[in-house]
């Protein structure tokens, strides 16, 4: 299904083939979140791979930023429609993160400080496809984006890439996360316009 | 867990779909917004604080899709909206300057789980917190507690810049009661005969105007990103739990 608007001709046009189905192109970065701005400091903040054998992996900050920093340049498409094209992030890549995690498990719940929790695909993590983000626009990544450090999978609708992370967790089946049970896809892929089930 | 959703997932929630709307009237709600009425026969019904995607496409195809809270909270297949114009803005001036009654748009809804009152959810109080054009979903929640006579202690505090920039003020006033109580904060200028403060508000007027902590209220807050980020903030600030707070993101500054 799909009709004219009568008297509808656009104005924020751009044939760009970046640019996703439904999506608008953005120059500022727009802001969701389901509740308040949960205010971590470095200091304080850890990160958590924990398997099915019990066994957790724990990075504090300096840990992380030692496992080695890369500069990425990526398209961030949200949900709610607008997309920013070539944004500088800085991060760790999840192919350090899991280097000595051993699982048989498929699924990732990714945990954010605040209670949020979001799924994926364990192979939607690995191979340059995913990392945690310190830094965006050449800034520390600020609170209301998700820092000190959000997941960041650029090819999945920005939901799935979590603020505030603090723990990954393997599962063996898909299970929905906070934002896919109140609606959001399980998957979301911008470019098959996966964003509700 | 702080975000935990308070009905189990799978819960009688409308699927979103693709539905086609024709409007049914189009009137001005203030000097900047319009309330749009919609005819959507196939529509499911949505939880009060929902929104859908209003999706417009051009003669060549192009498209652009937007979101808007749906402002009614009923059963049938009336949507109303209240869109207020971004100047400049793509979407927004079509809907409150080109469209009339007649005019078909596509609607994909009903969208947001997390940020809807469920009559009879808990028995805790309600504090509702509005900045400009946010007050729709909260209407939408304040409306529904109204007609379904939930007993649940309603509170609303508005702000809006002159009292012409109130949405939804006729309706919302009807609504006061011994279960709902209104408060209007006027951030430039204020109704004649009007004894209180005029200007931005703070911590304090905030304090003052809502449901103390110590009364455990499940609080909502909605309006432009900053005033959403600035309230939030005080609300913790004020002894409530960052887990008491939903929050709706409209975007600007
Ligand atoms: C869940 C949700 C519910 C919403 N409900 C409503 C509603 O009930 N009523 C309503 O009027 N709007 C609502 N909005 C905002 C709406 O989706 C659009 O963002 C708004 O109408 C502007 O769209 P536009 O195409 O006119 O502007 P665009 O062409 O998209 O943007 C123009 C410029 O304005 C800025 N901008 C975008 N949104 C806003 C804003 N809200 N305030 C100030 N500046 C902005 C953009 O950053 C951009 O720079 C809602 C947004 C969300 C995410």
């Amino acid at each position: 299904m799909s009709f004219v608007t009568r008297g509808f001709s656009g104005r924020r046009r751009d044939d760009n083939p970046r640019l996703p189905p439904g999506q608008t192109l953005v120059n500022d970065w727009p802001v969701l979140s389901a509740g308040p701005t949960p205010r971590v400091g470095t200091a304080e903040w850890e990160l958590t791979i924990s398997d099915e054998t019990g066994a957790d992996h724990r990075w504090n900050w300096d840990q992380l930023l030692a496992l080695g920093v890369e500069d990425v340049t990526v398209d961030i498409h949200c949900v709610t429609h607008w997309t920013r094209l070539d944004m500088a992030w800085r991060g760790v890549s999840l192919d350090r993160l899991f280097e000595n995690v051993e699982s048989g498990h498929d699924f990732v719940m990714a945990h954010s400080y605040g209670g949020y929790t979001t799924n994926l695909p364990l192979e939607d993590l690995l191979d340059g496809k995913a990392w945690i983000a310190t830094e965006a626009d050449g800034e520390p990544l600020d609170p209301e984006h998700g820092g000190p450090a959000r997941l960041l999978v650029p090819h999945l609708y920005f939901w799935k890439s979590a603020k505030w992370i603090r723990g990954l967790t393997m599962m063996p089946d898909d299970e929905p996360g906070f934002w896919e049970q109140n609606g959001y896809h399980f998957y979301g892929d911008p470019w098959k316009e996966e964003r509700y089930w | 867990m702080s975000a935990q959703p308070l009905a189990p997932p799978g819960a009688a929630r409308p699927r979103a779909a693709w539905h086609a709307a024709t409007v049914t009237d189009v009137r001005r709600e203030t000097p900047t917004a319009v309330r749009l009425t919609l005819d959507v026969p196939t529509w499911p019904g949505s939880e009060a604080g929902a929104h859908l995607d209003v999706r417009l496409t051009a003669p060549d195809g192009y498209q652009a899709t937007r979101s808007y809270s749906i402002a009614s909270a009923t059963p049938g297949g009336v949507v109303v909206l209240a869109v207020d114009e971004v100047p400049d803005g793509e979407v927004s001036p079509f809907l409150t300057r080109e469209l009339r009654s007649g005019d078909q748009l596509e609607v994909h809804g009903p969208l947001g789980a997390f940020f809807v009152w469920r009559p009879g959810q808990d028995d805790r109080p309600v504090q509702l917190v509005a900045g400009g054009s946010g007050v729709v979903p909260l209407y939408a929640m304040a409306a529904a507690h109204g007609a379904t006579g939930d007993g649940t202690f309603f509170r609303l505090l508005y702000s809006v810049r002159r009292p012409e920039d109130a949405f939804f003020s006729d309706e919302l006033a009807a609504l006061t009661g011994p279960s709902f109580e209104l408060d209007v904060v006027y951030t430039r200028a204020a109704p004649e005969g009007w004894a209180g403060p005029v200007g931005r508000l703070d911590k304090g007027a905030l304090a003052a105007a809502t449901i103390p902590a110590s009364h455990r209220p499940r609080l909502y807050v909605c309006g432009s990103t900053r005033f959403v980020e600035t309230i939030a903030t005080w609300l913790q600030e004020l002894g409530h739990a960052a887990a008491d707070i939903r929050t709706e993101r409209f975007g600007g500054l």
